[in-house]
């Protein structure tokens, strides 16, 4: 009995330190206002859940240093995080990468196949880069770069677009470049195809 | 005002105009497809924006300061599958010949500082790998081919400043990824070499290289 209680307390303890980042901290819930329940993404804010956590802190660090500039982030994340400490902004990071993503499943069927062929082997004729390369062979992501697998249609679609805009993200970054060669059409396909990646 | 003074005013103005527009043109358009300007930039896109190697999925490696002979023979190698490589296959074979050797001499050309990263513990023993080989495990000395200071020669690649991870994943990967062709391949000879290296040997070496300048 007696080694049932301490098991019980362990237990009580363990699920006490779990819980304070599975929902019930206010920085968890100041995110998840936006970016959906279970972190899976709503309208113009991007999933989470399922991010690798090295991306989300170097996109924090770029928010805070307004290096990420789109009107989004200007009008939502500059603010959202000023007042992040990085202590926070990793166990945000860490905590979201645990939760599992699902695919938003929202882009047109019909150019999957044709979103794939580009992801995988690019166009080299036309000089479009192989996504695959970076991003890897199930849009997984890897380090500080972001899985795209099963985002929204519409957020990848305004990513895609806005580097080719001008707009910046992580310095150093080679998608401006791979961006610009980039054209509707290409967007279209790949986008859709990667809304459907599990 | 002159009928001359007047002209000259005009073509000048005219030739404003026509600079103005080309510039513009090429900002919108340049690199043109098919240029070697933005095929540059494609190459660039993976393999680090000086040429310097970058670290996707999987490791791109340095092309900066590289052999001409090198890459072309690389190149090569992936249209004919010798080389097995998903996506360099698809790169290399919309290459022309000319292209090819307008890309290699591009790169011969760059010097970045290399891209770093490596653990430093067993830079020592890298170096004594690099210099010395081991005899005892018939491993050649690296520099007998690659030179003092890795800058290779002729279709023998230069080693100095190579991105580490993509250093390791050859030298411990190399049947699966390299020599398919050992007939037309003066690379067969790192086929016995790189078996006989034990994989903390490998990443010493590897180590020590990916740091000369």
């Amino acid at each position: 009995m007696k080694r049932i209680g301490l098991k019980l307390a362990i237990l009580a303890i363990f699920a006490s330190t779990v819980s304070a980042w599975a929902g019930e901290s206010a920085a968890v819930r100041n995110c998840t206002w936006c970016h959906g329940a279970g972190a899976q993404g709503y309208t113009v804010a991007p999933r989470l859940a399922g991010q690798r956590p090295q991306y989300i802190m170097s996109q924090i660090r770029s928010f805070r240093e307004h290096a990420r500039n789109n009107p989004f982030s200007r009008q939502y994340m500059w603010g959202a995080v000023a007042a992040l400490d990085p202590y926070t902004a990793r166990e945000l990071a860490n905590y979201f990468a645990t939760i599992a993503p699902k695919p938003a499943n929202d882009g047109d069927s019909t150019l999957a196949s044709r979103g794939r062929a580009i992801y995988m082997e690019g166009i080299p004729e036309a000089n479009i880069v192989s996504c695959y390369a970076c991003h890897g062979p199930n849009a997984e992501g890897v380090r500080d770069i972001p899985r795209l697998g099963g985002l929204a249609y519409s957020y990848l679609k305004g990513r895609l677009e806005q580097w080719g805009q001008g707009y910046h993200s992580t310095p150093g970054s080679p998608m401006p470049m791979v961006a610009s060669h980039l054209g509707p059409e290409e967007i279209e396909a790949l986008t859709s195809y990667l809304s459907f990646v599990r | 005002m002159s009928a001359t003074g007047l002209r000259l005013i005009l073509q000048t103005a005219i030739l404003a105009v026509a600079f103005s527009v080309s510039g513009h043109a090429q900002e919108r358009l340049a690199p043109a497809r098919g240029g070697l300007e933005a095929k540059l930039e494609y190459c660039k896109t993976c393999h680090g924006l000086s040429g310097q190697g970058y670290l996707g999925y999987f490791a791109m490696p340095r092309l900066a300061g590289q052999q001409p002979e090198y890459i072309e023979a690389q190149l090569r190698a992936f249209i004919e599958r010798r080389r097995s490589n998903p996506v360099m296959q698809n790169v290399a074979h919309v290459l022309s010949p000319s292209m090819v050797t307008a890309l290699a001499m591009h790169f011969k050309n760059l010097n970045p500082k290399p891209f770093g990263g490596a653990p430093r513990g067993s830079i020592a023993t890298g170096k004594k790998i690099y210099e010395e080989g081991l005899p005892e495990a018939n491993v050649p000395a690296c520099s007998a081919c690659h030179g003092n200071e890795g800058k290779g020669q002729n279709e023998i690649p230069r080693l100095a400043g190579q991105v580490y991870p993509y250093l390791v994943g050859q030298l411990t990967g190399w049947k699966q990824q390299r020599g398919q062709g050992t007939a037309v391949d003066t690379s067969a000879i790192m086929a016995p070499t790189a078996h006989n290296l034990t994989r903390s040997q490998v990443e010493a070496v590897a180590a020590y290289v990916s740091y000369l300048q």
